[in-house]
């Protein structure tokens, strides 16, 4: 799968307090969290997104609570991958768990500045920025993990794994 | 090459004779909770999916304490959802308003942790039951609505993290100032996917209590799960729990090895740590609260997951006895169970509060994050005993969160500004 947009730069630990504040918690309509994505660290991001754009972030990306309507937030803001040099744990799983694809690329997050175009190729384990004209190879994912992206998400793996009992 | 704690719960969990860091398993989880923010998600994925019944209705914690009582009419439409859904699935452990406590005081106090348990639980502050040697760690919703059709979690086997705490600490150093200091020593990420291991004759001196409040915060260091040894202490709560409870009935206790393999051993003089606060806006950000005294306060929160058991309010109305809260400044109490509240009402501490002038809140995560319950206006700041400082944490963007211990919080709301107890006269010794 490859992405093409543009990036949206914030330094490390970026909290999920910023990225969804719990004022909006009282709903987990993806549509309704869209609108406050990123509210509290950029006021103006909402408004400045556009499908396919690309968040390009420092590390422990996603710290805080466990709250996973933020990956949905971001998700349904229109972006199509966070790029961080590295992911708080439980909005690691989330982000798998949603469908938000991730990816750790510390050395792109270095060079990328605000609104240049990156290019996020998942298949190939690329990020390309575009606008630099400089490429960068991202971590892949563990074995488990890519199995279960694979899968269709952990739900879909569970249904295999509990059978007729529960599903 | 012998083990840690943590990977022989893990091992037991997973049915394996050993487990090894970095390895995936699947375990067996004993308790599986989530709250009424993280439910309703988690409730709405696994019907989507397709499931129709729980593993087992006696091992699902579903805790509305974070809105409750309902704040606004879209809070309330959250909680209906997950009492309808415990009453469909006749979840044994659904807590209604008048019997909720906050869950991460709530859970372990009503009996539900055994050691050698492991809970997963939709809230980060999950890992709250290291505590009573439990492996226990935050997950989603997602996760939550797997384990609950499946009775198992995916999960990393972490490395273990050391941390030995030598010394006696001084009068007024609480575990949570043993552990803001520790916060600000290795980062908000200095124990990612880590499991964090408390050992030491300062943590073996210290309270339950105290110790709840450490490994409640193992995950401000990004740390996967906290835990403290079994000892005395540990078999003393266990035993005062309700009679038949998962901890007087079941668990397994496990230690870890002197040959056990540590990513990292990090050993910390208790007896040089100061009361400690964390700045805004990231916990690691730490000084000493006797260098904050320029700060100025307009609300100080005492309670929550991290501080809202007896002993916190033992310590806080230590302070407060006889005196009354500054002017200035609102004292919000947030206490962490409704048998915390008739404790402190049976014992006098809720009047020595009161008196004081402290406003008694119901037990509710509420203020913590900015929910209700004292929620800040732009630049106003609060000094509390809470676990996050993060931008808009406790309100307005533009507020400000300063976490302390209970005595400094107490010693605050007199004096109006950050403050230790020296400062305001409080007798040396305090409450231990």
């Amino acid at each position: 799968m490859i992405f093409e947009g543009k990036a949206h730069t914030y330094g490390r630990d970026v909290d999920t307090d910023v990225i969804i504040p719990a004022r909006y918690l009282t709903t987990n309509d993806p549509d309704e969290l869209a609108k406050h994505a990123m509210e509290d660290i950029d006021a103006e991001f909402v408004a400045r997104v556009r499908p396919g754009d690309v968040i390009v972030a420092g590390e422990n990306f996603g710290c805080g609570s466990s709250r996973e309507h933020a990956p949905v937030a971001i998700r349904a803001s229109g972006v199509a991958v966070v790029v961080a040099a590295s992911f708080a744990r439980i909005f690691y799983r989330n982000a798998i768990n949603t469908g938000l694809p991730i990816v750790v690329c510390a050395d792109a997050v270095t060079d990328a500045e605000n609104g240049d175009v990156m290019r996020v190729d998942l298949s190939a384990g690329t990020v390309e920025n575009v606008t630099k004209g400089k490429t960068y190879r991202s971590e892949a994912f563990p074995p488990f993990m890519q199995e279960l992206i694979d899968r269709g998400g952990l739900l879909e793996y569970v249904k295999s794994r509990v059978g007729g009992e529960g599903a | 090459m012998g083990s840690t704690i943590t990977e022989k719960i893990l091992a037991r969990a997973s049915g394996l004779d050993e487990v090894k860091p970095g390895q995936i398993i699947e375990a067996r989880v004993d308790l599986v909770l989530a709250n009424d923010i993280t439910a309703p998600l988690g409730i709405a994925e696994f019907e989507k999916a397709g499931f129709s019944k729980v593993f087992d209705p006696a091992r699902i914690a579903l805790v509305p304490d974070h809105f409750t009582p309902n704040k606004d009419i879209k809070a309330a439409g959250q909680a209906k959802k997950v009492r309808e859904f415990a009453r469909k699935h006749q979840i044994v452990n659904y807590f209604e308003v008048g019997r909720v406590g906050i869950e991460h005081v709530l859970l372990p106090d009503a009996g539900m942790v055994a050691p050698g348990d492991v809970v997963i639980g939709a809230d980060s502050h999950t890992c709250t039951y290291g505590a009573v040697a439990a492996f226990s760690t935050g997950v989603g919703s997602t996760d939550f609505a797997a384990a609950m059709a499946w009775g198992h979690v995916w999960l990393r086997v972490p490395e273990t993290f050391k941390f030995v705490y030598s010394g006696t600490p001084s009068p007024w150093v609480t575990g949570k100032d043993l552990m803001l200091h520790t916060i600000g020593l290795i980062g908000v990420d200095g124990a990612l996917y880590q499991a964090m291991e408390f050992t030491g004759p300062a943590i073996e001196a210290l309270s339950m209590d105290e110790r709840f409040s450490m490994c409640n915060m193992a995950i401000e260091a990004g740390g996967k799960s906290g835990i403290v040894g079994f000892d005395e202490k540990t078999t003393r709560y266990l035993q005062s729990r309700p009679d038949g409870s998962r901890a007087r009935t079941a668990g397994q206790v496990f230690a870890s090895d002197r040959d056990a393999e540590y990513s990292r051993v990090l050993e910390i003089d208790a007896a040089a740590v100061q009361p400690t606060v964390s700045k805004p806006h990231l916990p690691s950000n730490t000084a000493a609260a006797a260098d904050c005294a320029d700060i100025t306060v307009d609300q100080v929160v005492i309670g929550s997951c991290t501080n809202g058991r007896l002993h916190d309010l033992h310590q806080a109305a230590s302070i407060l006895a006889g005196r009354k809260v500054h002017p200035d400044v609102r004292c919000i109490i947030l206490p962490g169970t409704q048998d915390v509240c008739l404790e402190a009402i049976a014992d006098g501490t809720m009047q020595t509060l009161i008196e004081a002038g402290c406003a008694f809140s119901t037990p509710t995560c509420g203020a913590c994050l900015g929910g209700h319950m004292g929620v800040l206006a732009e630049g106003e700041r609060a000094v509390a005993t809470t676990n996050r400082n993060f931008v808009g944490r406790m309100g307005h963007t533009g507020s400000e969160v300063y976490l302390a211990s209970p005595y400094v919080a107490a010693a605050s709301a007199i004096a109006g500004h950050i403050a230790t107890p020296e400062e305001v006269g409080a007798a040396k010794g305090g409450s231990r």
